[in-house]
């Protein structure tokens, strides 16, 4: 497998050194930036696979990061990984353009993993985000303005309700009677909805959330 | 000199140096002229049907006074004890040659006058040389004023051509009133809007502090609190990660959960039964809640099974973390508990073993539920609880 060249955007520097010391050998740490400015800068000279993205930072935070870069028609692919787990920051950096969402708890190996799947263009979500996607596609009365963008199909919604049960794809795939690509295409497919769907709820949810 | 370098602001009324408050030196300064002539030409519209002190009474109320430090200097009582015997003198000679009575003629020209005054002090510098070189921007906030001072203007015009050109009384007593109303207008609008604005900046400020002050609050009850426990127990890590994770599930829940109520709410409920566990084990509990319903009988069961599936998780799979799932449905309401640890042979349990027979399956069963276990050595264990929702 070839190796993943990787920049760290995180604005401790304990946190940086410390995912650097935990990575496995199929990833290249080739830099680190630590606000918003540097991030985008050193986007731009290094061209990087993948970058962790940190949601909370001096300067705009990694939604603002997302939208300088990816505004710019840059192909570089996110992985947010935040100690957050408010709703609107999870489903902001994911419909920011972020391709996957994992909290700092998450383990070398995992991570490792995570960052291998979004190097190769799939979605990568935790529990908590697929328990917030579940939930947040539920909680409408209101009839979608596009069917096709703003519903889960039933087999999505299989797939979402083992992540949220702390299964790997491997598991899932096996639970279901399909294969790991097929469990990525839903993955992915359920990623796409979450950032094309224009249904104004997915925010509006993830904001009123907090203030029930 | 409409260039001058020194910025001055809007018109104040100085605190040293006052005959009565200030108004006079205040305009003198604004208009750069000396106080004197005001002073004089107050003294003179007193003498004309009393402008005077009308125009000094509407400058006096909408002009702010200087601030400064100390005590405030006393008046000029000698200056206007002066002033006071010249009006005196100029008010007999009028009275006795009958010239005091000026007239329908000098009211309107008074209001028109005291409305351009307002507008002018009203004005801050800039604005005012923007309205020097004709280039009036419309901006939201004061073409609506300009308008009304304006509008004042032409009015108090009108007045006098109407009273000059001796019109019915009835019809100059109308329009009287209408530029009587009009100022009343123009001068309460800014004054209003500054009282509203400074009502709302007190309002945020306010919460503000109550915020910050709630947040210092918790900052030292738990998590101070918290920390030196840490460095009392330093030499223990697994009491020190039990600390250190029980505090960071009580952040995480007061910055991001809803305020739930954990006795009413399913999901409040699965969290505390969560907490409890991974407090009394060790062992992590990460819980993902899927929509939420109010707690019943059925459910209070539910909870209960739920929390001994999380008990054996912890103590028997060797798992360093435990995954629950809750979802509540239209019909249904399904938990999951599941460890990737040891497993084992459902079939080789003990009949008499209460935890999975009894507490878990007897105890869904009986409240109306199903439950089972899926599970197999070396493959973890994961049990599922589901319990129908009444219609209503």
């Amino acid at each position: 497998m070839k190796t993943v060249r990787v920049l760290i955007v995180d604005d401790h520097r304990l946190f940086r050194s410390g995912v650097r010391a935990e990575l496995g050998p199929s990833i290249q740490v080739i830099g680190e930036a630590e606000d918003v400015e540097s991030a985008v800068t050193a986007i731009g000279e290094l061209q990087p696979d993948v970058v962790l993205l940190d949601v909370h930072m001096p300067g705009g935070g990694g939604q603002e990061v997302l939208r300088r870069v990816l505004g710019s028609g840059s192909q570089v692919r996110f992985l947010a990984l935040s100690v957050s787990d408010a709703a609107e920051d999870v489903i902001g950096v994911i419909r920011g353009g972020a391709r996957g969402y994992v909290t700092k708890t998450i383990s070398g190996a995992e991570l490792t993993d995570a960052i291998n799947r979004v190097s190769e263009g799939d979605a990568v979500f935790s529990p908590r985000l697929a328990g917030f996607v579940l939930d947040a596609f539920a909680s409408t009365e209101a009839p979608p303005i596009d069917p096709e963008l703003d519903s889960l199909t039933q087999r999505e919604r299989e797939v979402l309700r083992l992540i949220a049960r702390g299964y790997a794809y491997k598991e899932i795939a096996k639970e279901l009677f399909i294969s790991v690509k097929t469990v990525e295409t839903h993955v992915s497919s359920v990623l796409r909805k979450l950032q094309l769907s224009n249904r104004h709820e997915l925010s509006r949810w993830a904001t009123a959330r907090r203030l029930v | 000199m409409p260039n001058a370098p020194v910025a001055y602001p809007r018109m104040v009324r100085p605190a040293s140096g006052r005959v009565v408050a200030g108004v006079a030196q205040g305009a003198a300064a604004q208009l750069r002229l000396d106080p004197v002539v005001l002073r004089l030409a107050f003294v003179l519209l007193t003498v004309v049907d009393g402008l005077g002190v009308v125009a000094y009474a509407a400058l006096w109320m909408f002009t702010p006074k200087e601030e400064a430090e100390g005590r405030r200097p006393a008046r000029e009582w000698g200056q206007l004890a002066a002033y006071g015997v010249l009006w005196l003198a100029l008010a007999g000679f009028a009275w006795m040659t009958g010239a005091s009575s000026g007239g329908f003629g000098t009211w309107p020209i008074a209001v028109g006058g005291i409305g351009a005054l307002i507008l002018w002090q009203q004005a801050d510098p800039g604005r005012r040389q923007r309205w020097m070189s004709g280039a009036v921007k419309q901006v939201s906030t004061t073409w609506v004023r300009t308008g009304i001072g304006a509008l004042l203007v032409v009015v108090g015009a009108i007045g006098f051509l109407a009273a000059s050109g001796e019109l019915a009384k009835a019809g100059t007593g109308l329009v009287f009133t209408a530029v009587v109303v009009g100022g009343m207008l123009m001068i309460a609008a800014p004054w209003l809007a500054s009282l509203v604005k400074e009502l709302q900046r007190e309002r945020t400020e306010r919460i503000r502090q109550e915020e910050r002050a709630e947040v210092a609050a918790h900052v030292h009850d738990s998590v101070l609190h918290t920390l030196t426990l840490i460095q009392r127990n330093a030499h223990d890590a697994r009491e020190v990660a039990r600390l250190a994770r029980s505090q960071e599930r009580e952040l995480r829940n007061w910055l991001y959960q809803p305020k739930q109520d954990a006795d009413a709410s399913l999901a409040a409920a699965v969290r505390r039964v969560a907490a409890e566990e991974e407090d009394a084990h060790g062992v992590q509990i990460e819980v993902v809640c899927v929509g939420d319903c109010e707690l019943n009988e059925g459910l209070v069961a539910l909870l209960q099974a739920a929390r001994q599936a999380m008990v054996n998780a912890c103590k028997y799979s060797g798992a360093p973390v435990v995954s629950v799932y809750a979802e509540v449905e239209a019909d249904e309401v399904t938990v999951f508990v599941r460890d990737r640890g040891k497993g084992f042979v459902l079939d080789d349990v003990a009949s008499d073993r209460m935890g999975i027979r009894q507490s878990i399956i007897g105890r869904m069963e009986r409240n109306g539920g199903s439950a089972r276990v899926r599970t197999e050595p070396g493959d973890g264990t994961e049990v599922m609880l589901t319990m129908k929702r009444e219609q209503q």
